[in-house]
């Protein structure tokens, strides 16, 4: 394989393989843009817009733009972590998000970015929407006042777990997250604990029932480091290294 | 249900029929039931929830019933201008029922729906989808009685759905007269390449608005890598303010199906598809005759064939990306580009998607050639333009110009001399004052899409930009955060100022939302939604100023306000009942 062709990240030069995307080539090169939609282990869904950086002068989403030789992208700025301090305010008030009794806090990704990028103030006034739970199924919650319409869940069960537990309906603000039975119900699906859908949820929408704070607020994973230093582990490692499918299809 | 199975089976059971699988079930039974859902799925192998999903997604399909008559009022704010309100209001009361609730006996439930694009004779209403211009109250109690008489909508007299044309102007598109095949012989005799070279050289550019190069557009689709490519018009004409695709295709119906198959010769396509929206569903029958007379003619179905779809009552698809989802079956969500279409369209195959107008333009320069194009419009903008003309003037219609006429030719020509603003292309294009009707209809000038309302002395202008954030609102895919929160947000704020609640804080969020939507918003829809208002506030600002309840400082809500409903009850109104300004610190 030749020299990789690079682009420049906030001046830093990241290396890249065809077919990959901005965020995919900077998360592989160790270098951290904020996201929320966006998994490694997923195609980039391009929804939350956390990713945004500016191109040459124009902003667009890092997790579906292509990665291309010669690129200048910007991302640790303020004016960007302005924007993305109010897209996190915007989902924070579109929701029911109550981080002190929720039992993914310390371990949400939304409450995360929240204090990595210093989101000191409601900013909106919030919706406070009517969102049922679901507590059908014997194992699950499905608490949906803490979604972020990722669609994490939706793309795990049907390309990981091959179920098609969840979908999407309604539109705009009335967007919603439905499951996928006649009862509409979860319990009357085949969602099981060991599914993949279990693991994604970046908020607390899916949560395993009689498991809660078994670990104590204060020693969970983002109450330790910031999200900016712990995404890198979870990011494909560095070209040549294998693990990246991107990377190997193209050697 | 067997009328069902014959559907699906008419339908071939493929997925991408999905959505017009969908809108039939709905026009026959007015909704689309729990059973209907679950056959549809099992029938195309699709889960539920993506059958619920799409219903979910289109305004016009629907998983409960509405009553076997459902009576939509176009809101656009033309329809509001003309006085819609008042007369949903009086069939309301004619048919003893709540706006947005079904009556109690099922009989009928009365709603708004999106600019119906019957601006120019409005107020407009759909009912079970079939379109009624010019309401009156006269007309509004003969559509009571009728409904009250349970009379199946196949028996109400014609004239109550008569759509005039209302064309004032007549130019190149609307003025030609060439006979059927005229066009097709031409181009059949020319090679693929040479039409391309000329459909490059007119400078042709995409009407829809956003007036990308034609030609570019066909030369990438036809060097493209696949085997199979498609052209799509694009018929959802959903901007509010435009009807000029309805005349076109009620007038010009052939020279678009030319456009359609010069085309897809210069591309090498041999299926098209035309996406007409829902609230045109009166032009399918029409439509459908001059696709049958064409075939017989040999103007089709020799390599190349067109089918129409219908859309269900979503603006955003009218955006290429999302309209080709929806072609597909699916919920109408613009996708991630790159790919582009011309590239990765329908069923990710080769794509090229033009407005109705940019088809129809590109007949006439297959035909007649480049030059004879160029010499009508400007350097930048060559050829004409149609314009759909409506609010406070005297002769609202269709008006082709050739690129370059100035705002106030145009509101000469249609009476309206004393407007104080216009908004050109709707809510998505730009709202401009008296100062500017010297501005000219071109893309290096004021670009447009079509729609050309006028906003008389009287109006308020603050009215306008509600009702236009009230649409996008409404409109949204709901995809992406910043235009899913945003544009409710906005419509939050411009609410809490018509409430009388309003501070100059409320105008710096409406500025911060702007910058947000524009800096990340995944496409048109939510790049433009904050326009209406940012225009209006630049413009017309003493509008919002009157209506700002303190001018420096704001508390979050009203709070001797808060206090009425208990005033009422307990009957007080003394001083010692009222919170005073100098309590709420």
């Amino acid at each position: 394989m030749t020299e990789p062709a690079t682009f420049l990240l906030d001046g830093v030069e990241i290396p890249f393989a065809p077919g990959q995307t901005v965020i995919q080539a900077a998360l592989s090169a160790g270098r951290y843009i904020p996201h929320l939609c966006y998994h490694p282990e997923f195609r980039p869904h391009g929804s939350c817009k956390l990713c945004t950086v500016k191109v040459n002068g124009r902003t667009a989403a890092s997790c579906t733009l292509p990665a291309q030789a010669g690129l200048e992208v910007e991302s640790e700025t303020e004016e960007l972590n302005s924007l993305r301090r109010t897209l996190v305010q915007m989902l924070f008030a579109e929701g029911n998000h109550f981080c002190p009794s929720c039992e993914k806090s310390g371990n949400c990704v939304l409450q995360a970015l929240g204090y990595d990028l210093k989101v000191m103030s409601a900013g909106f006034r919030h919706f406070f929407p009517d969102r049922p739970v679901d507590a059908s199924h014997p194992d699950i919650l499905l608490d949906f006042n803490r979604c972020v319409l990722c669609e994490l869940c939706v793309r795990a069960s049907s390309e990981v777990d091959g179920k098609r537990v969840f979908a999407l309906s309604g539109r705009g603000a009335d967007k919603h997250l439905i499951v996928n039975s006649a009862s509409g119900l979860l319990a009357d699906t085949d969602m099981a604990l060991t599914d993949k859908a279990m693991e994604v949820c970046p908020v607390g929408v899916i949560l395993k029932k009689r498991a809660g704070f078994a670990q104590p607020i204060g020693a969970r994973r983002y109450d330790t480091r910031p999200i900016s230093a712990q995404a890198l582990e979870d990011a494909p490692r560095p070209l040549g290294q294998g693990h990246c499918e991107a990377c190997e299809a193209s050697e | 249900m067997t009328d069902l199975a014959s559907l699906l089976e008419r339908h071939g059971c493929r997925p991408e029929q999905l959505l017009q699988i969908l809108i039939e079930i709905q026009a026959r039974a007015q909704w689309v039931s729990p059973e209907a859902q679950q056959q549809v799925a099992d029938a195309l192998g699709l889960p539920l929830a993506r059958v619920q999903g799409v219903i979910g997604f289109y305004a016009f399909l629907s998983d409960r019933p509405w009553g076997r008559y459902r009576v939509l009022f176009s809101d656009n704010v033309t329809d509001r201008m003309l006085g819609s309100r008042e007369l949903l209001d009086r069939l309301c009361a004619r048919l003893w029922v709540e706006r947005g609730h079904v009556s109690g006996d099922g009989l009928v439930s009365v709603d708004f729906t999106s600019c119906t694009g019957l601006c120019d004779q409005g107020p407009g209403l759909l009912v079970n989808g079939h379109a009624i211009p010019r309401l009156t109250c006269e007309r509004v109690d003969r559509i009571a009685d009728l409904i009250l008489a349970q009379q199946p909508l196949e028996a109400w007299p014609a004239d109550l759905f008569d759509i005039e044309d209302n064309v004032r102007r007549a130019d190149l598109l609307l003025g030609h007269d060439l006979a059927l095949g005229e066009i097709l012989r031409s181009v059949r005799a020319a090679t693929p390449e040479a039409i391309l070279a000329e459909i490059k050289k007119s400078g042709l550019r995409g009407r829809g608005g956003a007036g990308f190069a034609t030609g570019l557009k066909w030369e990438a689709c036809r060097a493209a890598p696949g085997a199979q490519r498609y052209v799509v018009c694009n018929a959802d004409e959903g901007e509010p303010g435009t009807f000029k695709d309805r005349v076109l295709l009620t007038r010009q119906a052939d020279l678009v199906f030319d456009g359609m198959s010069v085309c897809a010769w210069a591309i090498g396509a041999s299926q098209g598809f035309l996406y007409l929206r829902g609230e045109y569903r009166h032009l399918l029958e029409p439509l459908n005759a001059a696709l049958a007379r064409r075939r017989a003619a040999g103007l089709l179905g020799r390599g190349f064939d067109i089918e129409i779809h219908l859309g269900a009552g979503a603006y955003v698809c009218g955006e290429e990306s999302a309209l080709i989802e929806s072609l597909e079956g699916k919920r109408g969500v613009p996708r991630n580009r790159p790919p582009y279409p011309v590239t990765h369209g329908y069923l990710q195959r080769p794509t090229v998607v033009n407005n109705v107008e940019t088809f129809a333009a590109a007949a006439l320069i297959a035909h007649h050639g480049a030059d004879a194009y160029r010499a009508l419009g400007t350097a930048k903008s060559a050829g004409t333009k149609l314009l759909s003309v409506a609010g406070d003037c005297a002769r609202p219609g269709i008006y082709e110009y050739p690129f370059g006429v100035t705002v106030r030719q145009v509101l000469a020509d249609c009476h309206a001399e004393d407007a104080q603003a216009v908004q050109i292309s709707g809510p998505s294009g730009v709202c401009i004052d008296a100062s500017e009707f010297d501005r000219r209809i071109a893309f290096e000038d004021l670009p447009t899409a079509g729609a050309f309302t006028v906003f008389g002395p009287g109006r308020d202008l603050f009215e306008m930009a509600r009702a236009y954030t009230d649409f996008f609102a409404h409109e949204s895919c709901g995809f992406c955060t910043p235009c899913r929160v945003g544009t409710a947000m906005l419509k939050g704020v411009m609410d809490k100022i018509a409430g009388g609640h309003g501070a100059p804080c409320d105008l710096a969020e409406i500025e911060k939302l702007d910058k947000v939507l524009h800096q990340s918003a995944h496409c048109g829809l939510g790049h433009t939604a904050c326009n209406p208002t940012l225009d209006t506030l630049k413009r017309f600002k003493p509008t919002y100023v009157r209506r700002l309840k303190h001018q420096d400082f704001e508390p979050a809500f009203d709070l001797d306000g808060a206090l009425e409903r208990a005033r009422q009850m307990t009957g007080r109104d003394d001083v010692g009942a009222h919170l005073g300004e100098e309590t709420v610190e």
